[in-house]
């Protein structure tokens, strides 16, 4: 790769194995967190954890709802739970589950979600959720946070095990750039400002930060200054980082693996709505579902590379 | 709390559909049936059963713990509450209406004490249990945790999720009870979807079944729950199959589901108190 790259990498690693590792490393350091898991301890690199602390972990076999409602009983009892399921079983099917026993009762429970979006790849739609982060960033009381690599993923692991209340935890499957700091501090609600930029912010969350990394190398060569924002969180949203980039740039562009329906650039399009309209342009999936492939051929196909960003920006650019 | 005798007991259990008929009737809203049909139950497990704390604590270690599944019986509940000295008795007056601790389906949002978790959305108060109970194993917490789930609602597959993963982690400081009518909103269960043979399907689930046959006499109730208790302990997660009858202690509303979720107007609510005695005073 030719491009100027403000963000390298020299080692690709699946954000899964980050959540595994902060999880065990979590454990280590409060003997209260504890483990749940619906039969894919192996996918979700809960292993480690389980054979480490074999009394605080529970295999609760092919139940999803069980396993919610377990979490927060033994939040009840001062435990701090980590469940963890594919993304689709964490959400869609247990909603109700989340929405009364986790949500509406304030329960200190974090869901934990591998395999989200399009990037789980060759298994296809029925296990690439694309609603996931509109449907819990909808429920009141619900910390939402997607994670952009292995060490931001670990990162974020570990300060949900210091943060008292429900939390989802968004990660997925695929061997990915590992671009940020391995020291990194993790700030629950604070969006990080990776690269500065003029003409355009780039708001990202997940695997699609590394996208618009390469993007706005990509549209510097073309004399185009993108700012990219690394959004975690997407709730508490950072409202007050996204308007001063905004205020700065004047247009931007969103980018998720996700639906572009109650996603994250929709939480961004509220902020501006409400408090400096502005052009917005959408990367992330139209109202459909998605289909077997690699993650790169998916991301391709859908819309949703560095590519597809950098038209987005310039898109952007030319509404303003 | 100095035990007290069944007498004494069973004039609580009056009060107390006493408060569910009147909370109800205010608002025109509720479900008296069922908590009519388990005034016993409440009533010998907060004031005979549970080593229990009215003053409040989430976590609730070193106590036994009583949840409800079955939401919509939180009428009884909050009385029961109540008057075991959760929170002040006049409050019941507050029951459902806006700004109120006493929601429709019970909650933890408003912070009313004996209150650990919201239920109301069926089948999944059983899981939480097991959630709690495995807390108090980790911790070696030797009290016991209670839950109370409706026959209807044993229909709802989360249950026998959580039924299967009781007994094959032999979470055996847990003690479910079945609220046993035969009734649901829209009828009877064999008509609406036959539960058939319960023991049968809990033993084969790998649970002990104790079977309390007259759910409305306070001493058959306090002596089934002395049973259960008896019965933990020993690997297996125990069930009672608690036989009562909706709606009872009022003869007209007694044996139909016609007053699951309907509340009495100002006439039937005078025939009814008629029927019960005021022990305790009113709210």
């Amino acid at each position: 790769m030719s491009l100027d790259l403000k963000f390298t990498y020299t080692e690709k690693k699946d954000t899964r194995s980050g959540f595994g590792d902060g999880f065990l490393e979590a454990g280590r350091r409060n003997p209260n967190v504890v483990g749940l898991c619906a039969d894919l301890i192996g996918s979700l690199k809960m292993g480690d954890f389980q054979k480490e602390f074999p009394e605080r972990f529970f295999q609760t076999g092919i139940a999803e709802a069980n396993m919610i409602g377990i979490s927060a009983g033994l939040s009840i009892g001062g435990k701090i739970p980590f469940a963890g399921t594919f993304a689709n079983f964490a959400t869609g099917r247990v909603y109700d589950q989340i929405r009364q026993s986790v949500a509406y009762s304030d329960k200190n429970v974090k869901i934990c979600a591998s395999h989200a979006g399009l990037t789980l790849g060759e298994d296809g739609a029925t296990h690439q959720i694309l609603e996931d982060l509109g449907m819990m960033k909808m429920l009141p009381h619900m910390t939402v946070i997607n994670p952009c690599d292995y060490n931001q993923t670990k990162a974020a692991t570990l300060a949900i095990a210091e943060y008292e209340g429900p939390v989802y935890l968004r990660f997925g499957r695929p061997s990915w750039p590992i671009f940020t700091p391995a020291d990194q501090k993790f700030e629950i609600g604070k969006a990080w400002k990776m690269i500065d930029g003029k003409d355009v912010t780039i708001f990202a969350t997940g695997h699609l930060v590394w996208e618009a990394v390469v993007a706005e190398a990509m549209l510097r060569e073309e004399g185009i200054s993108a700012e990219v924002i690394n959004i975690h969180t997407i709730k508490p949203l950072d409202e007050e980082a996204i308007l001063e980039s905004v205020k700065k740039t004047g247009c931007a562009v969103s980018a998720e693996e996700h639906q572009i329906n109650g996603g994250l650039g929709d939480s961004i399009a509220q902020t501006l709505i409400r408090h400096n309209p502005a052009p917005l342009e959408y990367v992330g999936v139209n109202d459909s579902f998605g289909e077997s492939g690699t993650p790169t051929q998916l991301l391709e196909k859908y819309g949703l590379n560095a590519e597809n960003i950098v038209k987005a920006a310039k898109a952007a650019i030319a509404r303003k | 709390m100095a035990k007290q005798s069944i007498e004494q007991l069973q004039k609580i259990a009056t009060q107390l559909r006493r408060d569910v008929l009147r909370m109800v009737h205010a608002v025109q809203s509720g479900h008296p049936g069922a908590p009519l049909g388990c005034a016993e139950f409440f009533v010998a497990l907060y004031f005979d059963q549970l080593h229990h704390n009215p003053d409040f604590k989430m976590d609730g270690k070193g106590e036994d713990l009583f949840f409800l599944s079955n939401g919509h019986l939180s009428a009884g509940w909050y009385s029961v509450l109540a008057r075991s000295g959760y929170f002040p008795v006049e409050e019941l007056k507050t029951f459902r209406k806006l700004n109120s601790r006493l929601q429709g389906h019970p909650a933890t949002h408003e912070h009313l004490p004996g209150i650990r978790v919201a239920s109301g959305s069926l089948g999944q108060g059983l899981s939480v249990a097991l959630g709690v109970a495995q807390a108090k194993k980790i911790d070696k917490d030797d009290k016991l945790v209670y839950i109370l789930l409706g026959d209807g609602e044993l229909q709802e597959g989360q249950i026998w999720e959580a039924a299967m993963y009781a007994a094959h982690q032999k979470v055996d400081n847990l003690i479910a009870t079945v609220d046993y009518n035969g009734q649901q909103i829209d009828g009877p269960t064999e008509k609406i979807m036959d539960l058939k043979n319960l023991k049968a399907k809990w033993e084969a689930f790998g649970w002990v079944v104790n079977e309390i046959t007259n759910g409305n006499d306070m001493k058959s109730v306090l002596e089934g729950l002395e049973k259960a208790k008896e019965l933990s302990g020993k690997g297996k997660p125990v069930v009672n199959l608690l036989y009562t009858e909706m709606g009872y202690g009022v003869d007209f509303m007694v044996g139909t589901h016609k007053w699951h979720g309907s509340p009495p107007n100002d006439e039937q609510l005078a025939k009814a108190l008629g029927q019960l005695e005021e022990t305790l005073g009113d709210y």
